[in-house]
């Protein structure tokens, strides 16, 4: 069995992960057309070599992110995803006068 | 008796005699000996007959590595007989007799035949595969099997060993020597390996000194932990390793990695090569040393290299006539062993090699010839023993699964380890470090880089360098014209199988294999795969190195079923109240991970019928515990809330719920739940029990990416939950607490309060799930029993009855609740299943938005709707039944039920868009082809206004 790196648990069996995908962050909804939408929740590259894949350590209920080798299935790096989603992100303006 | 006197025999206990059993003849062994040995002892040669040919086969490497010697031991089929020792009673037997006729036939069945004969026409396979089966297989499955004790070990080492030979002794306590914590796992009962029956010089000094101190100095040493008669099956990435030790499986975890599993001796190819009687050098060697058994009477040794000679003397000394050596080399090579063989005038034949072997349930005798190209003219030797030293190969199958290749080397002609991969190393003779002085101190240099590799400070020390000499002869296979020139024993392929195979084009090693099965047996090519390679270069005229080997795949050696099953732990979720459901006779159903009260009592229609009474007259109570639980805080929390779920909650109340449902990025279903407002910032989320799980990591997700200012958490496990349902549960409740109003008015319906039921704290929801007035109580887990017995001994004057999950189905769907994942599929959407109102498309963003607009543009495809039946007294449906329209499939059923209060049946089903009117008739087709005929009828079946609920 595989040992995972994560980020806040160390080196883990891979058996305690779950694989959440490659990390695609969501476009603007509003500015594809039906068929881009489609391309983006049907479709991946499933590239072989390099990929940036998104991470559960489950027992921790910890998302991460790792760079992973899939055809030496080598994780190179993994990482907190605050290092890509840095910031809160705004999804349409907010209702005046809620909160 | 063929049993030798000492000091032959270091494993058996001459006192301690074993009575066994074989094909139903009585033997008497020795404690030690295995079944094999046993036999061997007492003068029985077959074991088996062989897999296609039915040829009978004896002992060949004494040692686990052919299909030759699986029999059945007692109710267990495929046992190795040279592994597996003898115990009192025990059953062993054949797994095949008689057939050998099949064998006169062997020329019109060739590699494929039985693809190419039997596959027409189509109908005729099903004639021939039942007789094919009754023919082919290692052994018998006893379905009335009951099955054994198994379990698992999990382990952790800084260094883990492979192999308790030198080289693996030597490493073990030069890891052990830095401070690292050290596993050996040896195959064998005996630490020792080679040394145990190998011939280390002229003199005849037995490795048994050496082997005696390195072990004593390994069980002297706190920090190896040494596991014998432990089978490494397997090594898989990381280095995990899995071994089976009897009953056990072991997982085993290690930093860094030593294999010394040594090198296996490989066979010659010649005409009978596989009669019984025939076998390796070092098969006859562990024959002799560990279970004192006399292995012929008169012997050929054939040998190319020094040791070979070693298998002579050791003949010799155990009072075995030797009628020749066959020295397959050219000239006078040098050699210790050799000359003490000339020495003691053994005839040695130079430069000849066994060409044919005589007999026919056993070898009688030994043709040979020379090997330059006239062949010189052919000699016969009378002997019921032929001994092969030919050459070997590595051990290597479990480097090359951790990563590492084998390399065919043509200066030592054969194969070469290379590219082992990080934290493994390799040491002794699998890496051609022969002699015991070369492999202990390999051994002691790679315990030291492994101990190093797992982060401790050794002192440097360099390898040995490997062994220049070469055991090997570079192509020992001698082709017959009549054939019965074995090259892989397992599934008797023979040398013209291979060239057939060459013919029809499967050139490649990998095709090779799979065309002729070669290296697919029970021993994966352990004695073919090098035979196999230098036969295929050499017809395609490539060199040997070109060719490559086949790979050896896990598992190396045999796991059963009862190894991978481990004690058979089937983990459930319990709820906090399961003692009490089972106190008052739960039958109990799997919900998610969770086991739940499907009813109470033995009947199962009497029980869920009065449990749906009490609910509609009185007052019931149920476990959802195993409902999800999320608190959502802090002053993102409605804007957390907002993007999850498809409703619009900004403007619910504190002290509101509000049903909430929740979409994938596709905009289908994918739960639904309470969306609670306790507070501005605090949001409490329930879940469906199934889907739980997926929806904390789904909120984790998606928070991971959005991180807005809020706090998430899992409450499923921290809070139980008891439903208190009827229209006596205001009359239950009020008199038990002092700070919740639980009126109508003070407890609205949708209205969530936290407060204390006889001092336990909880958090009240009034929902409607079953269409009577109820409270559901979520409480701290500890305290959930507590509560619930006190409901039900406060509740006895108001007839309180604890319903299950049955009726519970049954009242929820007079209400026309959905469960999502039974009455949705993955492409189900809110419009689908008449759940629009749920979703505010108003809303910027929620998760799966883009795609119900998307979808919302594309014709609705089916529609859920429920129904009745046109004739009440029709038969019900079952769920998944199919509408059909005109002979096409429209939709399904996905709940049905017999409503008591109602008396009627009930259900949802999807149909076309253009059936879902109330009261348009549709047809199901039950069982046996049967139409149904049922009517669209607008849910809730039970009490549309809700007024009962309110």
């Amino acid at each position: 069995m595989k040992l995972i790196p994560c980020p806040l648990n160390g080196l883990r069996n891979a058996e305690e992960f779950v694989c959440g995908g490659e990390v695609q962050p969501e476009p603007d909804a509003s500015q594809l057309s039906a068929a881009d939408w489609a391309q983006h929740v049907f479709h991946r590259d499933n590239r072989a070599g390099l990929v940036r894949e998104w991470w559960l350590h489950v027992p921790s209920g910890y998302w991460f992110i790792a760079e992973r080798d899939t055809l030496s299935d080598r994780f190179l790096r993994s990482y907190p995803a605050s290092e890509l989603f840095a910031k809160r992100t705004p999804v349409g303006p907010a209702e005046p006068g809620d909160r | 008796m063929n049993r030798l006197p000492e000091p032959f025999g270091c494993l058996i206990d001459r006192s301690r005699p074993v009575r066994f059993r074989f094909d139903g003849l009585a033997y008497t062994g020795l404690a030690g000996d295995s079944i094999a040995s046993a036999l061997a002892a007492n003068g029985v040669r077959v074991l088996s007959s062989s897999f296609k040919h039915r040829r009978p086969r004896g002992i060949y490497s004494a040692a686990g590595h052919e299909a030759g010697v699986l029999v059945q031991v007692n109710q267990e089929p495929s046992v190795a007989a040279d592994e597996r020792a003898i115990a009192e009673g025990m059953t062993v037997s054949r797994h095949h007799k008689g057939g050998r006729w099949i064998e006169r036939f062997d020329r019109f069945l060739p590699v494929g035949f039985y693809y190419r004969a039997f596959f027409r026409p189509a109908f005729g396979w099903r004639l021939w595969e039942p007789i094919i089966r009754r023919r082919v297989g290692h052994g018998r499955v006893d379905p009335g099997f009951a099955g054994g004790e198994h379990d698992k070990l999990h382990l952790h080492a800084d260094v883990a060993v492979v192999g308790g030979g030198p080289a693996g002794l030597a490493a073990a306590l030069a890891a052990a020597e830095t401070g690292a914590e050290v596993v050996l796992l040896h195959r064998r009962p005996r630490l020792g390996g080679g040394l145990l029956w190998g011939r280390p010089d002229a003199a005849g000094q037995h490795g048994g000194d050496l082997a005696a101190q390195l072990g004593a100095a390994v069980l002297a040493e706190p920090r190896i932990r040494i596991l014998t008669a432990a089978t490494v099956t397997g090594c898989f990435a990381d280095r995990w390793l899995s071994a089976v030790q009897g009953a056990r499986l072991i997982k085993l975890r290690a930093r860094a990695l030593v294999l010394a599993s040594g090198q296996r001796e490989q066979p010659a190819v010649f005409r009978n090569n596989d009669l019984p009687g025939v076998m390796l050098g070092s098969a006859a060697q562990r024959l002799i040393r560990l279970h004192g058994v006399k292995p012929g009477r008169r012997a050929v040794v054939a040998t190319a290299n020094d040791a070979g000679y070693g298998v002579a003397l050791d003949l010799e000394e155990a009072g075995v006539e030797l009628a020749g050596i066959l020295d397959l080399r050219p000239g006078h090579p040098p050699g210790d062993l050799r000359q003490a063989a000339a020495h003691r005038g053994l005839p040695i034949l130079q430069g000849r090699a066994p060409v044919a072997a005589e007999g026919r349930d056993a070898v009688q005798a030994v043709l040979h010839a020379g090997l330059d190209e006239a062949g010189g003219e052919r000699g016969r030797l009378a002997a019921d023993l032929l001994c092969l030293s030919v050459g070997g190969t590595p051990a290597a199958e479990l480097a090359v699964q951790a990563g590492a290749t084998l390399a065919y080397d043509p200066d030592v002609a054969g194969f070469r380890l290379t590219g082992l991969p990080e934290g493994v190393f390799a040491a002794g003779a699998v890496d051609r470090r022969f002699t015991a002085q070369a492999a202990e101190a390999d051994g002691k240099a790679a315990g030291r880089e492994a101990a190093r590799a797992a982060g401790f400070v050794p002192q440097p020390m360099h390898r040995p360098t490997a062994t220049a000499a070469t055991p090997n002869h570079p192509f020992p296979i001698f082709p017959h014209p009549e054939g019965k020139d074995y090259v892989d024993f397992d599934h008797d392929v023979t040398v013209a199988d291979v060239a057939n195979a060459l013919t029809d084009g499967f050139e490649h090693i990998e095709l090779l294999k799979r065309y002729t099965t070669l290296a697919m047996g029970p021993s994966q090519g352990r004695l073919s795969a090098l035979n196999a390679a230098r036969l295929l270069a050499r017809a395609r005229n490539l060199p040997v190195a070109a060719v490559g080997a086949p790979n050896p795949r896990p598992p190396f050696g045999e796991e059963c079923f009862g190894h991978l099953a481990g004690r058979g732990h089937h983990p459930v979720r319990r709820s906090a109240l399961h003692p009490a459901h089972q106190a008052r006779g739960a039958k109990f159903m799997p919900a998610g991970l969770w086991l739940r009260p499907a009813y109470y009592g033995s009947d199962a229609e009497v029980a869920v019928r009065a449990e749906v009474m009490a609910v509609h007259h009185d007052v019931g109570l149920i476990d959802v515990s195993t409902l999800g639980g999320f608190d959502i805080r802090g002053p993102d929390a409605p804007e957390f809330v907002e993007r999850f779920h498809t409703g619009s909650f900004r403007k619910l109340a504190p002290g509101r719920c509000r049903y909430g449902l929740v979409c994938d990025v596709a905009g289908s279903l994918i739960d639904d739940g309470m969306v609670c407002r306790l507070a501005p910032e605090h949001f409490y989320v329930t879940a469906t029990t199934g889907a739980a799980d997926g929806i904390y990591r789904s909120m984790l997700w998606w928070q991971a990416q959005w991180r807005l200012d809020v706090d998430i958490t899992n409450l499923t496990s921290a809070l139980a939950g008891i439903s208190v349902a009827g229209p006596k549960a205001r009359d239950l409740l009020a008199p038990l607490t002092r700070d919740l109003d639980v009126s109508a008015a003070g407890l609205p319906f949708v209205g969530i309060r936290e407060g204390h039921i006889a001092d336990i704290p909880v958090r009240a929801l009034r929902t409607g799930f079953v269409g009577e007035v109820a409270f559901e109580l979520h409480v701290p887990a500890g305290m959930a029993l507590a509560l619930w017995e006190m409901l039900l001994t406060a509740g006895e004057r108001l007839g309180v009855r604890p319903f299950g999950v049955e009726a519970q189905r049954i009242l929820r769907l007079q209400k026309g609740h959905i469960i999502i994942g039974q009455d949705t599929d993955a492409n189900t959407t809110p419009a689908e299943a008449g759940l629009a109102l749920a979703v505010a498309m108003a809303k910027p963003y929620f998760v799966g938005r883009r795609a119900l607009e998307i979808r919302a543009g594309q014709p609705l495809e089916r529609r859920l709707v429920g129904f009745t039946l046109a004739d009440p007294l029709a038969a019900p449906p079952s769920e998944c039944h199919l509408v059909v329209r005109q002979g096409d499939i429209v939709g399904r059923v996905t709940s049905v039920a017999h409503s008591p209060v109602l008396n009627q049946t009930i259900g949802l089903a999807y149909v076309a868009p253009d059936q879902a009117e109330p009261g348009i008739a549709f047809t199901i087709k039950v069982r046996a082809g049967r139409l149904l005929n049922a009517v669209v009828t607008k849910p809730p079946f039970y009490d549309p206004a809700g007024a009962r609920q309110a």
